[in-house]
């Protein structure tokens, strides 16, 4: 059965404001979703709280919205009671990079095959226009009047650091581009994470669409994504920032890692405890 | 007066961490259940890996025994300190059995029966000290007239893995052990000890502590995802339930941090699995968000609670009922719950087991509460009623059009799961429509709110009764909850050898309470309350639901799990 991209569209008003990057964003992810033939039904999207996190609001099929900071954890759950669907993290910076700090550092090394976008667009906007963790130093908000002093965190690297199985970034402004990262990102086994530059209109006047466009480059096609150093060396680049496919490391994935798939391949749903393995058990302790 | 416990004998191994102390008592409880007595043990320790002092009391008995008393038979101690350790426990009945350097010169020791063996020497002479241990299990296996051709078959498969002579050495220590005691008894040293009667029965008996229990009643509840951070007394239900994570299919993840856990429990859930989540009251402090999260996406949750003493790192090592008010009212927001306190290993597998199927079936928290004493207190029992149990998955194969949150007559919505049916499964952590849209319309929110506690008046039908033991005309009525259950009851049995008749009301769930409670403490002229905390936190719910205080709180939060002989002590107080 063919995926029209309107499968993926719901009847709900969308609560962003005008000019959103998640506009762009959401229409990203449909369209390929739809040229990978991925249904509403295989996939489900799992979001945590902010403008992005709204995000699974706006499209049909299956979703968590969950708790600030805490989507992965969710995501890699399901992936491992079922790893025949197909989930998508999606959150923004703050719920990322600040509440879920732990979270994002540590499923990398578990490495579920999961797709996690990250809406980075400096700012909160949910909260209305404090400082987010990529906000860089000397943004002045309505809290931090004397401008941010904190250093910006820097996801890529740190990914790339964390040996992190697919590491990339990309900006909602460039579509198609977004679309190919986002293609290899589904295609790849193990953990994908793309850190998806989204503008904030209403809070962010400083990194807008026009900024995003003058101050990234994508990475050139001689660039290969598997040397680990190189990867990080790109990622701190700060005069013009790169898009594109940073690193990619393939490993086990945490599906492969706990073994219970290998002689059978259905999710734990379907799966029914032996009660003559439950007797020998408990006649062990006799 | 001090209680003769006439039908048992209570051992203490007393020594520092990392001296294997563990190893003699796995020995010896095996081997004396194999012979067919009665056996009890409890394990306390200090937080640290090598050094302290720790201690376990094994009890063996003509007759069933789970309860712990103070009462020293025999003490065998590995350190010098050992004997301080429990000199509030002995008398002049108490006989040490070890190298008289430990004790000879410690005023303690000195009204009890001295016995100098030299378990180390012994060992020595087989070949190297690491033997001493199995010396000291021959010693008490020999005192005990265990069988000990049975000995010898358990040192054999204990030590099969290091190969054929370190198997003979150990057989051969445990053999010199035997020996030892013949010298020991032969010579009238001892006072008479309680003579034992074994049954044949009990030696094919299951031989389980409450991590056992809790474990093995989650396999049986088809738990297939296990999910903690290791937080003493609950690390051990994951570890059991890790190693056995292939054989029974379970993912098996000791994950970063405690959020995570329940989070990931929670995505699980959302899978289609059955997961268990199992922490102590500070690892579960950072779950509350996550069990609030539960409650309005109305997800099947199951948390296994090892009490220990708080606030914060409090007493890693030790006992508490402390938390009650901890699970009852944590997670912001209102949303229904269920909380059991299993008093009995056989209630701790049963009720476990149930978890998973209320959650499933209600679609709300389940909270396991149990504590240090009861996970680290085993004794044998004849069976697990595993054949009668049923996993009850709940789950339905969804339709297009399927709306996560549909209105229900009876506030229960049938629960899909992705990748099963034509439906969506759409989960919403904002107070949502029925099809998980987000929204601030007022009805729609008290609709979604008043759902939720329909189920919380479905889940007090099928609340588990409180277990009366007793006559209801007896004035003084008791009351416990959860891991004191054979300690208080073990007490009452004391009275009433003094002409003492008190009954007993044991509560395994605590919350929401059974309705006959009311009919209990109506009745009931006087009312004692016992528990492990220092506030009366059951009390105050008996209090909050029914409008009855209670007479008397016999309150302990020592850290340490009350004995027989103290709340003798304390009942007696309100009989006078």
């Amino acid at each position: 059965m063919m995926v029209n991209s309107s499968d993926f569209d719901r009847e709900v008003e969308v609560h962003w404001c005008p000019g959103c990057g998640n506009y762009p964003a959401l229409k990203i992810l449909k369209e390929t979703l739809t040229d990978l033939n991925i249904t509403p039904n295989n996939a489900v999207i799992v979001t945590g709280i902010g403008q992005a996190g709204k995000f699974s609001h706006f499209i049909e099929g299956n979703m968590i919205n969950g708790l600030h900071g805490r989507y992965l954890s969710n995501a890699l759950a399901i992936k491992a009671s079922n790893p025949e669907l197909s989930v998508f993290a999606i959150s923004g910076d703050g719920c990322t990079y600040s509440e879920g700090g732990n979270h994002f550092l540590h499923t990398m090394r578990y490495n579920p095959s999961i797709v996690n976008i990250v809406h980075d667009n400096a700012v909160y906007g949910l909260t209305k226009g404090q400082a987010s963790p990529t906000s860089e130093i000397g943004v002045k908000t309505g809290v931090q009047t004397l401008g941010v002093y904190n250093t910006p965190f820097n996801p890529i690297a740190v990914a790339i650091a964390q040996n992190a199985s697919f590491v990339a970034r990309a900006f909602v402004g460039h579509a198609e581009q977004t679309k190919e990262i986002l293609k290899k990102a589904i295609a790849h086994k193990g953990y994908a994470f793309i850190d998806l530059f989204s503008p904030c209109v209403s809070f962010n006047r400083i990194n807008t669409y026009q900024w995003y466009r003058e101050n990234t480059y994508y990475l050139e096609d001689s660039y290969t994504p598997f040397d680990q150093k190189e990867a990080i060396g790109r990622a701190l680049e700060r005069s013009k920032l790169p898009l594109g496919v940073f690193y990619i490391n393939e490993r086990p994935t945490y599906e492969d890692n706990i073994q219970i798939y290998k002689n059978d391949s259905r999710p734990l749903w379907e799966r029914d405890l032996s009660k003559e393995k439950l007797k020998t058990l408990i006649n062990s302790f006799r | 007066m001090a209680i003769e416990f006439s039908d048992s004998i209570s051992i203490v191994l007393c020594g520092a961490a990392g001296q294997g102390i563990a190893t003699v008592e796995t020995l010896l409880t095996s081997a004396l259940k194999k012979s067919g007595f009665h056996v009890f043990s409890t394990q306390e320790f200090m937080s640290r890996v090598r050094g302290g002092t720790n201690s376990t009391t094994i009890r063996v008995s003509t007759n069933r025994v789970q309860s712990y008393c103070e009462k020293i038979d025999i003490l065998v101690p590995f350190t010098r300190e050992a004997v301080s350790h429990v000199k509030n426990r002995l008398s002049s009945i108490s006989c040490i059995i070890g190298n008289k350097k430990l004790f000879e010169s410690n005023s303690d020791a000195q009204s009890c029966i001295l016995v100098d063996v030299n378990y180390e020497a012994v060992a020595e002479e087989i070949g190297h000290r690491v033997y001493s241990n199995s010396v000291a299990v021959g010693v008490l296996a020999g005192l005990l007239q265990t069988d000990r051709q049975l000995i010898a078959g358990l040192m054999a498969d204990r030590f099969q893995s290091k190969g054929e002579k370190i198997v003979n050495n150990n057989i051969e220590a445990v053999k010199r052990g035997c020996d030892l005691a013949d010298e020991i008894m032969s010579s009238n040293q001892l006072p008479p000890l309680p003579s034992l009667i074994n049954q044949p029965s009990v030696s094919s008996e299951l031989y389980l502590s409450g991590r056992d229990a809790v474990a093995l009643g989650a396999i049986a509840g088809g738990c297939n995802y296990v999910i903690f951070y290791p937080m003493a007394p609950s690390t051990g239900v994951g570890a059991f339930l890790a190693r056995n994570r292939l054989k029974f299919g379970i993912v098996s993840d000791q994950t970063e941090d405690e959020i995570s856990a329940i989070n990931k429990a929670f995505g699980a859930w959302y899978a289609g699995a059955r997961a268990l989540v199992t922490t102590s009251g500070g690892g579960f402090a950072l779950m509350t968000e996550g069990l609030s999260l539960a409650g309005v996406t109305e997800m099947p949750l199951i948390i296994h609670l090892g009490q220990r003493p708080g606030p914060a790192t409090g007493m890693p090592t030790r006992t508490e009922q402390g938390d009650l008010e901890l699970v009852l009212y944590s997670g912001h927001g209102d949303f229904p719950r269920v909380i059991y306190a299993p008093g009995t290993l056989k209630e701790a597998f049963l009720m476990t087991q149930q978890a998973f199927n209320i959650a499933a079936k209600y679609q709300v928290p389940v909270i396991i509460l149990t504590d240090h004493y009861f996970i680290n207190t085993s004794y044998n029992l004849p069976s697990l009623d595993y054949e009668n149990t049923i996993v009850e998955k709940h789950l339905i194969e969804t339709q297009s059009g399927y709306q996560r949150y549909q209105f229900t007559e009876d506030g229960i919505s049938p629960r899909g799961i992705p990748g099963r049916g034509e439906g969506f499964i759409r989960v919403d952590s904002h107070t949502h429509t029925q099809n998980s849209q987000i929204t601030e319309d007022p009805v729609i929110r008290k609709n979604m709110v008043d759902k939720m506690f329909k189920k919380l008046q479905q889940l007090k039908e099928v609340a588990i009764k409180p277990n009366f033991l007793g006559n209801s005309e007896d004035e003084v009525l008791v009351i416990s909850w959860g891991s004191t259950f054979h300690n208080v009851k073990g007490a009452i049995t004391e009275l009433g050898k003094k002409g003492h008749s008190l009954s007993y009301l044991h509560f395994s769930q605590v919350y929401p309470i059974h309705r006959s409670t009311s009919d209990y403490l109506k009745k009931a002229k006087k009312i004692v309350m016992v528990e492990n905390n220092a506030t009366g936190q059951f009390a105050q719910q008996l209090y909050l639901e029914f409008g009855i205080k209670m007479t008397r709180k016999v309150l302990k939060y020592t850290g340490y799990p009350f004995s027989i002989e103290e709340l003798v002590k304390e009942l007696e107080k309100e009989l006078k």
